[in-house]
């Protein structure tokens, strides 16, 4: 999935020589790597590039895009510091709650059911979606849809393996979240990895997508993206809420994360809020 | 003074008495926005913007990420987030994220003192109130690095002189302030302002 960028997304105008820098260090990894990054909220974008700066022995940003600019492997390293990868189980086990108690009981009245995970990282949200369809035995005519820019994330949510040391938690959450077994039958035990039931894996389709470069590409009931916009500046986030708009069917579900809202948003008329405080949202018809 | 475009304030122990009566000496008409991280406990609603707004004219909310800032509001980081600002043009938003937390604060004052550095230059006066840590130190020197002020709560009349202290070792452009001196100041540089501006 490869698109055109937007030209209606302008950026702010840089005052220090770090934000001069790092405006240059953005445009040349969008033409040279075609991720565009130039709409990220600046404020959390400038630690991350510091932390890259350090790591790769580089005292300023130029020096930077000098590395990443002539090394290609060197990029995709730095796209682990670009993006923040972290993600657990249930992660907000109220909100999994409320999307198993009002959500899906509502995507239940459909012959087929779509969801597409935004921004998925390393899988955690989809395996606990698929768990939740599982329970309420809807994911026999699911298809999650989870995309993600970062490759290696998403091979790991594509495998469903994770360390068993996070487990404990996932597990607790998983109860706290209204999960009606054991989230141990769902996983086998191998060594030191939690392996997820490859057969709820036929119900999930990963892929590249960026909110930034890339349009629709399926229509769904419910755009599940938690934690992504947060790390967008306003034009982008309004960006990635049109897809979400145009992707929804008439009615259809948004859910959040817990520091985002769309009261900011050029979008906000278009959503009525089914759960303000865990922001779980639904089109208007 | 008269460039200041924002005022953004670094507290913690002993910090909430200090804002008070920092803060209750501004009138609602304040031309300009204030950001304000106070370290807080992180898995409870804070009362932090309820508390202030009863002893104070001016408008406390808790910030809420991509908010425009206005004049006259004092935006409060939410517990467990950290609170950053983000230029737009001529406007500025708030821009909040659950990064790990810097120098074992979240809401990090130094991340809240460094974006406001970036964002506006010249235009950040940044007040270091009572706390135990060291938190807003360097982001204070980020702030003065880009042309910008920093005052710091004389020592004798912080509850918990650490944190004042620590940005004046480490900002010898720093200025040991007593409340009071602060609150004359930022209520003459309105004084002073061309009535337009004012308005
Ligand atoms: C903090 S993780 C959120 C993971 C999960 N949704 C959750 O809430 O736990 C943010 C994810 O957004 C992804 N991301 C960043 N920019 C993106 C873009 N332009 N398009 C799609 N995903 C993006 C990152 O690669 C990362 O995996």
């Amino acid at each position: 999935m490869c698109g055109r960028p937007d030209q209606s997304l302008a950026t702010a105008v840089p005052v220090s020589d770090f934000d001069i820098q790092l405006h240059l260090l953005l445009e040349g990894v969008f033409l040279k790597y075609q991720h565009d990054f130039r709409n990220y909220s600046r404020s959390s974008l400038r630690r991350r590039v510091q932390q890259a700066m350090d790591h790769f022995g580089c005292t300023t940003v130029s020096g930077l895009q000098d590395k990443v600019l002539n090394d290609a492997e060197l990029f995709s390293r730095m796209l682990q510091f670009f993006t923040v990868q972290h993600s657990e189980m249930f992660r907000d086990p109220q909100h999994f709650r409320l999307l198993a108690e009002e959500v899906l009981p509502m995507l239940a009245t459909y012959p087929s059911i779509k969801i597409w995970v935004a921004g998925c990282s390393n899988g955690e949200e989809v395996w606990s979606l698929a768990i939740l369809l599982h329970e309420q035995n809807l994911l026999e005519r699911s298809v999650i849809y989870a995309t993600d820019i970062n490759a290696q994330a998403l091979r790991t949510a594509e495998s469903g393996i994770y360390a068993s040391n996070r487990i404990a938690q996932f597990s607790t959450s998983y109860l706290e979240a209204g999960g009606r077994r054991s989230l141990s039958d769902y996983y086998h035990a191998a060594y030191d990895k939690a392996v997820f039931d490859r057969s709820m894996r036929r119900h999930m389709v990963f892929a590249d997508h960026s909110l930034a470069t890339d349009n629709v590409f399926s229509e769904v009931h419910l755009v599940s993206c938690r934690n992504v916009l947060i790390y967008f500046d306003r034009r982008l986030q309004d960006r990635a809420l049109r897809l979400f708009r145009e992707s929804l069917v008439p009615r259809g579900y948004l859910s959040l994360g817990s520091k985002e809202s769309l009261a900011f948003s050029a979008h906000v008329d278009a959503f009525a809020p089914l759960h303000t405080e865990q922001r779980i949202y639904q089109l208007r018809a | 003074m008269e460039r200041l475009k924002i005022v953004v304030i670094g507290a913690s122990a002993g910090g909430v008495d200090a804002l008070i009566t920092l803060l209750r000496e501004l009138p609602a008409s304040f031309h300009l926005p204030i950001m304000l991280v106070l370290h807080v406990p992180p898995d409870q609603p804070s009362l932090l913007s309820q508390v202030l707004a009863f002893h104070c004219e001016l408008q406390f909310v808790e910030a809420q990420d991509k908010q425009p800032l206005q004049a006259g509001w004092v935006y409060c980081a939410p517990p467990g987030c950290h609170m950053m600002v983000e230029p737009d043009g001529q406007d500025a938003y708030v821009s909040l994220n659950v990064d790990p937390p810097v120098n074992l604060s979240r809401p990090s004052i130094d991340l809240l003192f460094e974006s406001a550095a970036h964002a506006y230059g010249q235009g950040v006066l940044a007040v270091m109130l009572s706390g135990a840590s060291d938190d807003g130190a360097a982001g204070m020197r980020t702030v003065f690095a880009l042309g910008g002020q920093g005052w710091a709560q004389a020592a004798d009349e912080a509850a918990v002189a650490t944190m004042p202290q620590a940005a004046l070792a480490h900002n010898p452009r720093c200025k040991e302030m007593p409340l009071r001196g602060m609150v004359a100041q930022l209520l003459a540089v309105r004084q002073a302002m061309p009535l337009e501006m004012t308005a």
